[in-house]
């Protein structure tokens, strides 16, 4: 493995793809796009097996200056790598569910999906800050061309409004970016997460980078281009945003905002709060009374970032470890239920929950793929959507517990509208005579839920397997956060202990309980 | 490999099998696959109950598989094996086994069997998880698992509006409870830096005069977590509060309501508190509100059943009301009875639950007790083991004889109670035997509405659909036959002189895979608590550690004053004169007691109006909050000042700076000199 520059190398095959479907008819742009992220996905396999854990924090490295300072520096940590499987391991499902959906000019949407798959590699990637920058804000476009060409009837209003919300963040970022590359003299990620900036400083800068970070996210209350978004966007559009993108804020604060300004994000750390429990109570509500399941599913991945944001801000194992499955988690899990909209979507071509119902009569394997991935978004134990919930609330806890309280009503409110929404799609009678002539699943669908499912189970039974390549990059940041970390709320105080059992009888017999233990 | 193994992952495997298999494989293959499974989990776990009965078995650990590690946080899956484990592997796996023969008969002419056969031994696994957990998470686990199972079977027959509903209802006011759960372990975690049952219990005593801040309150450690952790149990087994679910839940078939909320899943709780219960030891109050919140549901739930019509929902509001009698025990201090009552309680409800089925089966699905009568004669073995069941949970006995299970098993939750002799105690005292009275009344008005008296069969719609399809093998249409939770007043109200027509209608004694469990079951009724009740209460080398055991109080107990002692069979004398006298002996008291006391009669009937409340005061706020959030918030507020508002602001400033380029050169002229003074000005300041 020595020399080979892989990470370029897995940049290099969907670039190349991307290429090749423009040229193409729009059956070989599907098989094109089809061959090129699988040969990234095993390639993404190849990284992942020479990823040594315990080894150097940064691996695969690669470095070319290029102008200015500016340098094609790549390299991955654990969290790096994780994420980047999440994104090769969601392409090639995200190709095979535009199959047979999109039928006007294929090789453009093909080499979209696959020029954004470099990007999003890259973004992961980027070592240094101007790269990351680059990858980060290019990987709006393909994601604006998606929805605005192959979308639904209001596309063109939903992607402006996703375009300004994520650019408009973004400036200020950028800014920010320049001062401190002059503050600090390199353009160096790893060197720059080592870095001490001035504590009057980091406030300024936290707060350009949370401009960005926040609306990636989303935040509430940036979070209103989501579900126009979603809703908007066709299927595998739908899986990548909330798979993919939407991870790109949650990176961001882990690798940048955190390790580079720890002092202000624990200053800070109260907005973060009280925006992730608004989120959280608001978000669930609105998803409650939706009447599109896009929209559903969109305003639950809101309040499902808003754990991922308290993890983080969390400053503690837990909640980084928790945040980062939530991250893979949800990535896995809501991109699964976009891809259940879809597949009904595709049968009858609406996405309203009150034109379906009965589906568990007529298509029980599609109910019970449904119900797996419902019931990890609920954050069942056994699914990866319990592990990360359980850790990331379980780290808030320890910093604060009325934030705890208020974000774990998400369980309630979670199972909610989720088992609300399974009800009206998958349970009662059939109501509609074209919902119920829907055949089930066919082995194209089968090929792209069951991987999920079994990633989503992999993740729940034995999260192991993914908490491992992380844990040594989440110690280093602890460490760092450590010293800001704000003191816990709950101030332990010992005393003096009971001596005796609360149910202890008093006896009226003086002579009896002085006799002790003995007397029996 | 080690038997627990295969006891727990038996069920897992079946389920599998069952489940992906589904129409594959077919009814038969699933059906023999879950119930050979079941037989088998059942058939190991009595020798290890019996190991630790004689005192030759010790607890131990079976590693299984690594969970989580997350910085100091770390938990595995690991099978645990003691006491009280070995006590709930012999109630689970025996009850699960039975009901799955049970089904074999009761659902025969569901479509949908091979699912029905996964979900139960699904839900057994996840049970089995829960009662062999070392550390709180995997309970949690196995806490969640026996709550999706319970979720799938209640919504079995989803095609039922109020099917889906009753699922739904269960999982989301259980998860109420969870949300205390999770909590609990997390404080349990912040404390003490361990999720591992053992090392908690170990560290609990130390803190216990501890102080910690939660949600802004400055509380005693334990106290808190405790009483986080028992919220959890009030969920999971339906206490005062969030009970609300159990009743609708008998929207399952039968054969799960004896086997989730009967026997073995609603007792979790119960388990939980005494599984933990060196560590409730260090939190008074916790148990002081634990005694509390126990005698008050057990007397509550206990009214209600007094007067529900529907066969399942009182046998419901039963379990409720005994599963507040566990509560109050462990709040006392009592913990063995409370086990104790948990052990015969799932012998002698399950067999209730089923015998139930088996009229329902009998009487063409109907469920309402206005509609039976005099059914003794003609399904004489399900009247037997009913009556069993009956003598069992009404404390049927003579003090030093012999007696029913639940006479063993109550009397000493009752006895421990006053023994306790505190207020919480006494209140538990006074609550438990009024419930008792209650509770003997209800179950023998069930006897005497069901078997004796004359046959009121003809107003029932389903009887005559029966008569009218030709009995028993009309098409069942597109519906398999179903059953309903009771919905109170849809049918019209027979006078009982009116009429006394079996409308033709012959009921059938259910098939030998139904009665061969009601006839096992019976036996354990019969006896399980005078067989086990010196090791359950009396003998602390039995538990071996496994819970808190107060030497004291068992002392105490035993020498609570006679009265004490036979108050529980006095209140249950009560209880069959009073229902005697109102269903046999002069029919007309229970109308004439309504129409006096409308009012008090319509609160309880109405479940003391519980879901009118929490529909309005929690759900319909919730849907107004959402709505209002969305419309009013997001697009009304946040869209309208945000995007579009910029959208507005942007459009706008377009128009009005083409009106300032209109071309003419005075216009530019004017525009000029006022920037030319404006920078002057700027400039001299």
């Amino acid at each position: 493995m020595e020399g080979l520059p892989i990470l370029s190398l897995m940049m290099c095959v969907p670039l190349a793809g991307a290429a090749a479907c423009l040229f193409s008819g729009a059956n070989a742009a599907r098989w094109i796009a089809l061959g090129a992220t699988l040969v990234t996905f095993a390639l993404g396999v190849v990284l992942w097996a020479n990823y040594e854990i315990g080894g150097p924090q940064w691996q695969f490295t690669e470095r070319a200056a290029m102008f200015a300072g500016f340098s094609w520096a790549l390299g991955i940590d654990g969290i790096a790598l994780l994420l980047i499987m999440l994104s090769v391991f969601l392409m090639p499902i995200c190709i095979l569910a535009s199959w047979d959906a999109i039928h006007k000019r294929v090789g453009e949407y093909m080499a979209a999906f696959l020029f954004m798959e470099v990007l999003m590699i890259g973004t992961f990637a980027a070592q240094d800050l101007f790269l990351f920058y680059v990858f980060f804000e290019a990987g709006l476009i393909p994601m604006y061309l998606i929805i605005g060409v192959w979308g639904g009837d209001n596309r063109i209003y939903a992607s402006y409004k996703f375009f300004l919300y994520t650019l408009l963040g973004s400036v200020l970022m950028l800014i920010a970016m320049f001062w401190m590359v002059a503050e600090a003299g390199t353009s160096d990620i790893p060197t720059l997460m080592q870095y001490g900036f001035p504590a009057s400083a980091q406030t300024w800068l936290w707060l350009a980078f949370f401009a960005s970070f926040a609306v990636k996210v989303p935040m509430w209350p940036l979070h209103t281009w989501l579900p126009d978004a979603h809703v908007q966007a066709p299927t595998a559009g739908s899986v990548i945003l909330a798979g993919v993108l939407l991870k790109l804020g949650g990176y961001g604060f882990i690798r940048f905002s955190l390790p580079m300004f720890p002092e202000a994000s624990a200053q800070l750390a109260w907005l973060v709060w009280l925006l992730s429990m608004v989120a959280v109570v608001y978000t669930s509500l609105v998803a409650l009374v939706q009447a599109d399941m896009k929209k559903l599913i969109a305003y639950s991945s809101v309040a499902h970032m808003a754990i991922v944001t308290v993890g983080l801000f969390a400053f503690n194992v837990q909640g980084l470890e928790g945040a980062m499955i939530v991250m893979l988690s949800h990535g896995l899990v809501s991109g699964a239920l976009f891809l259940c909209v879809g597949v009904i979507y595709d049968r009858l071509h609406t996405r309203e929950i009150a034109r379906y119902g009965g589906l568990a009569i007529n298509m029980p394997y599609y109910a019970l793929f449904f119900l797996l991935f419902t019931m990890a978004s609920i954050g069942l134990p056994g699914t990866s959507g319990f592990v990360g919930e359980f850790l990331s609330l379980a780290g808030i806890y320890q910093a604060s517990s009325t934030v705890a309280l208020v974000s774990t009503t998400g369980i309630i409110l979670g199972a909610a509208y989720m088992l609300y929404l399974y009800r009206r799609v998958a349970f009662g009678g059939q109501t509609h005579a074209d919902a119920a002539a829907m055949p089930d699943i066919g082995p194209r669908e089968w090929i792209m839920m069951a991987p999920i499912a079994a990633a989503v189970l992999w993740m729940g039974v034995y999260p192991e397997s993914f908490l491992a390549p992380m844990r040594g990059d989440i110690a280093v940041l602890d460490a760092r956060l450590a010293a800001a970390a704000p003191a816990s709320d709950a101030r332990l105080a010992p005393g003096t202990p009971r001596a005796e059992a609360a149910n202890a009888l008093h006896h009226h017999n003086a002579e009896h309980s002085a006799a002790g233990e003995g007397a029996h | 490999m080690h038997p627990i193994l295969i006891i727990v992952f038996a069920p897992l495997v079946a389920a599998l099998v069952a489940g992906l298999g589904n129409r594959m494989i077919g009814n038969v293959a699933a059906k023999s696959v879950t119930t050979g499974a079941l037989f088998l989990a059942a058939g190991l776990s009595w020798p290890i109950f019996l190991g630790f009965l004689g005192g030759t078995a010790t607890p131990e650990v079976v590693p299984v598989l690594k969970w989580v590690q997350s910085g100091t946080l770390t938990f595995d899956w690991a099978l645990r094996v003691d006491t009280m484990t070995a006590i709930m592997l012999v109630v689970i796996n025996s009850v699960s086994a039975l009901v799955h023969l049970y089904s074999w008969g009761y659902m025969e002419e569901d479509p949908d069997q091979p699912r029905f056969f996964a979900y139960l031994s699904l839900f057994t696994f996840a049970m089995l998880m829960l009662v062999t957990a070392d550390n709180l998470v995997q309970m949690f686990f196995g806490w969640e698992g026996v709550g999706l199972a319970s979720y799938l079977l209640i919504g079995f027959w989803f095609r039922k509006p109020s099917a889906g509903a009753a699922a739904i209802k269960a999982f989301v006011v259980n998860r109420v409870g969870d949300l205390g759960f999770m909590l609990g372990i997390f404080g349990t975690y912040l404390v003490f830096q361990t999720t591992s049952i053992p090392e908690i219990l170990a560290a609990a005593p130390g803190m216990s005069g501890s102080t910690i801040t939660f949600v802004g309150l400055r509380l005693y450690t334990m106290d808190i977590l405790c009483i986080l952790l028992f919220i959890g149990a009030m969920g999971k087994s339906a206490q005062l509060g969030l009970h609300t679910w159990l009743p609708d839940a008998m929207e399952g078939p039968t054969p799960v309501s004896a086997l989730i909320h009967a026997a073995t899943m609603v007792t979790a709780g119960v388990f939980m508190v005494c599984r933990l219960s060196p560590m409730f030891e260090t939190a008074p109050t916790a148990l002081t509100l634990v005694t509390i919140v126990g005698a008050a549901t057990c007397f509550f739930a206990a009214t209600i059943g007094t007067t529900q019509w529907d066969i399942k929902r009182v046998i419901a509001y039963s379990t409720c009301s005994q599963l507040g009698y566990m509560f109050f025990a462990a709040g006392v201090g009592a913990y063995g009875a409370a086990m104790f009552h948990l052990f015969t309680h799932a012998f002698f409800k399950a067999l209730l639950f089923l015998g139930a089925g088996s009229v329902i089966h009998a009487m063409h699905h109907e469920q309402d007790m206005r509609y039976y009568g005099g059914l003794r004669k003609h399904i004489p073995l399900t009247f037997w083991a009913m009556m069993a069941g009956t003598l069992a949970i009404t404390g049927v006995g003579i003090l030093g004889v012999f007696g029913f299970a639940g006479f063993y098993s109550k009397d000493a939750i009752l006895e421990a109670a006053y023994a306790r002799h505190n207020g919480a105690g006494q209140f538990a005292f006074w609550a438990g035997a009024i419930a008792a009275l209650l509770t003997s009344f209800y179950s023998w008005r069930l006897m005497f509405l069901t078997f004796w008296g004359r046959p009121r069969w003809a107003l029932s719609e389903h009887i005559q659909h029966a008569v009218h399809d030709g009995h028993h093998d009309g098409d069942h249409h597109n519906a398999p036959k179903q059953e309903h939770a009771g919905h109170e007043a849809h049918h019209s109200v027979p006078s009982p002189h009116e009429d006394d027509g079996t409308a033709g209608y012959h009921p059938h004694e259910s098939p030998v895979s139904m009665l061969l469990p009601l006839g096992i079951l019976s036996i354990g009724a019969v006896l399980a608590g005078f067989v086990f009740h010196h090791q359950f209460i009396d003998d602390a080398a039995f538990w071996n550690g496994s819970i808190f055991y107060n030497e004291d109080l068992i002392h105490a107990m035993h020498g609570v004053p006679l009265w004490v002692k036979l108050t529980a069979t006095v209140v249950m004398l009560i209880g069959l004169a009073g229902a005697y006298l109102a269903y046999i002996a002069k029919p007309g008291i229970p109308a004439a007691f309504v129409a006096r006391f409308g009012a008090l009669h319509n609160f309880v009937f109405r479940k003391w109006y519980f879901d009118e409340l929490y529909d309005a005061i929690f759900v319909k706020p919730a849907f107004a909050l959402g709505r209002a959030f969305w419309k009013i918030g997001d697009i009304g507020t946040i869209d309208r000042f945000g995007p579009n508002g910029i959208a507005w602001v942007v459009e706008r400033s377009s128009v009005a700076a083409k009106s300032i380029q209109s071309g003419y050169v005075y216009t530019y002229a004017l525009i000029m000199l006022l920037g030319l003074v404006a920078a002057v000005t700027y400039v001299l300041l």
